[in-house]
């Protein structure tokens, strides 16, 4: 269980966080989600109480992280997988934090296997580590207290797909097993196949929080055509509020049906007519954080498969 | 990867959950972390070997007599007292400089706990560098100097002033790195701050508070004679200025600063 109430911070005169307020359950996996900069990695420092909130309370497991006896045994965190000593042993690394927190030494061993980082790997220095490798070695290390809950700030940067889908299975059955997870990144397609929730955080607010279907209250319609400049003018005739996508694409806030209507009424062949499914999110994803200090330009690119057509 | 469940490869350990880490395991943690990387690993060895370097040059210069236990501890003291401050500075500042504190501070959240174990991991370090340096020394001046009047007078004494010596030395160290919060400046001010320091004190202004201030002379006659009460005071003083204050600043310090993102 994870909880905070209106917690701010400022740094200088800058609100880096302002009134961030949410509760992450057992048994679920909460998707953290905003561009670079919105404020993801300051609130998760002020849960575990690296930083201190200027107002407003954090609590995980009912309490203060601080007032935990031995947080490392009941929290596991991954913040910054490149936050390791260069010239320690990959080994070494788990092996002090392991004494740290008191569990066995053999923990060490099943965890480095967990993660499938090999015995050449382990013995080998931290500075030699490739960015996965190191968000591997991140990820045995905070599952090494065997942990109830689990805060990872950006743990899919640096995995590849292979990695990425053996986090997914991981974060999963950590949920199904009555663990929380709040899991952060600044790509909807790295969490929402994951995420039983999703938090929507944008200049340094929480924008939009809730279930997938919560978020996604308005459904919409791929459509592309290429007379575009007509299909433009047939649906504001119909009075369809449209928004540009991907590939000279549009998404239209209504039914297919209806928008057929219109491209019919217009006299324009369509290319293509589909249900928004993702691309919902994926807009709202933007829309939401685009007021952020540093929000990603409203055009998409290859990594948001929705738009592309790429997955189903 | 493995696909292997947690629940499948979880080992049943569950004491420990609620129980705090004591300071004696934080310690013993910290004292892992000093030698557990590469630079920190070499930098003891380092010392070792210059310290066999120093006393074996030391016995090879001047006669059987002048090789008593006294004479080659003046100088063979010297490596271990240069180097543990720098092994003192790395062990604060190695937290921020390679971010380690992320991890430090998130498993010991009471961060005055992590700065009281690096303190008692410091003075192990330093009496058991002490142990070996003195078992070098004592080891070169019974093969160079046998049965010698004299050899092995005041030895006592002057071990427990070289503990005081090494182990005070060390903790500057720290409080250097505490202060500092980043390895190179840290150990730039270690090494020219007191210099600095004794250029000033030379000016015949602080003729009467230099030798009270100033660490050299306050502070090197415990290597080099069995040292009097009023010599120990001025190390006292010296080690106030020194010592104590940079530990208070940065206790103050690093109990409020945020760790680095």
């Amino acid at each position: 269980m994870i909880e905070t109430e209106q917690i701010t911070k400022q740094l200088g005169r800058r609100t880096i966080v302002s009134d961030v307020s949410f509760r992450c359950e057992p048994g679920t996996v909460t998707g953290f989600l905003g561009p670079n900069g919105a404020g993801k990695t300051t609130t998760m420092r002020m849960l575990v109480g690296l930083s201190e909130p200027d107002s407003g309370e954090a609590r995980i497991l009912g309490g203060r992280y601080r007032d935990l006896p031995n947080p490392g045994r009941r929290v596991g965190i991954l913040l910054d997988a490149a936050a390791q000593h260069a010239g320690r042993r990959g080994r070494e690394a788990l092996a002090i934090s392991a004494k740290t927190i008191g569990v066995p030494a053999q923990r060490v061993d099943t965890l480095l296997e967990l993660v499938g980082l090999d015995e050449t790997a382990a013995r080998r220095r931290v500075g030699q580590y490739s960015l996965g490798m190191r968000q591997r070695l991140g990820f045995a290390h905070a599952l090494l207290g065997d942990p109830e809950v689990l805060i990872l700030d950006e743990p899919a940067n640096g995995l590849d797909p292979e990695g990425m889908r053996w986090m997914r299975g991981l974060l999963r059955g950590f949920a199904n097993r009555g663990g929380t997870v709040l899991l952060s990144s600044h790509l909807l397609a790295e969490v929402e196949a994951v995420a039983d929730r999703m938090m929507i955080i944008g200049g340094g607010r929480i924008q939009a929080q809730g279930t997938r279907a919560e978020l996604l209250t308005e459904s919409g319609t791929i459509v592309e055509a290429a007379d575009l400049a007509g299909l433009d003018a047939a649906l504001q005739r119909a009075g369809l509020a449209t928004h540009p996508a991907d590939g000279d694409r549009r998404l239209v806030e209504a039914e297919p049906e209806v928008v057929a209507r219109a491209a019919l009424a217009g006299g324009v062949v369509l290319h293509r007519l589909a249900p928004a499914e993702g691309a919902g999110l994926e807009r709202l994803f933007f829309e939401l954080t685009a007021s952020g200090a540093s929000a990603p330009s409203p055009t998409t690119d290859s990594i948001h498969p929705e738009l592309t057509g790429a997955t189903a | 990867m493995s696909t292997t469940t947690l629940a499948a490869s979880t080992p049943a350990y569950g004491a420990g959950v609620h129980a705090r880490p004591g300071l004696g395991r934080l310690a013993a943690v910290e004292l892992r972390k000093i030698v557990d990387t590469r630079a920190g690993f070499w930098l003891q060895v380092a010392t070792v070997a210059i310290t066999a370097l120093v006393v074996i040059v030391r016995l090879a210069v001047g006669g059987a007599a002048d090789h008593t236990f006294a004479s080659v501890l003046t100088v063979g003291a010297l490596p271990a007292a240069a180097l543990l401050p720098v092994a003192g500075i790395l062990l604060v500042t190695s937290e921020w400089s390679q971010r380690t504190g992320m991890i430090t501070f998130a498993l010991v959240p009471v961060r005055s706990r992590v700065l009281g174990a690096k303190l008692i991991a410091s003075v192990v370090l330093a009496i058991a560098m002490l142990a070996v340096s003195v078992g070098i020394i004592a080891a070169g001046v019974l093969v160079a100097s046998p049965g010698v009047d004299g050899t092995w007078s005041d030895a006592g004494t002057l071990i427990a002033q070289s503990a005081v010596y090494l182990t005070s030395g060390m903790l500057v160290g720290v409080a250097f790195g505490m202060v500092v919060l980043a390895s190179a400046p840290a150990i730039v001010a270690l090494f020219t701050l007191p210099t600095a320091w004794g250029a000033v004190a030379s000016l015949s202004l602080f003729a009467d508070v230099a030798p009270w201030l100033d660490p050299g002379r306050a502070l090197d006659p415990l290597l080099r004679e069995v040292v009097s009460t009023t010599q120990w005071a001025r190390a006292g003083t010296a080690l106030a200025l020194w010592m104590v204050l940079p530990l208070l600043i940065g206790t103050w310090r690093i109990t409020r600063r945020e760790v680095a993102a």
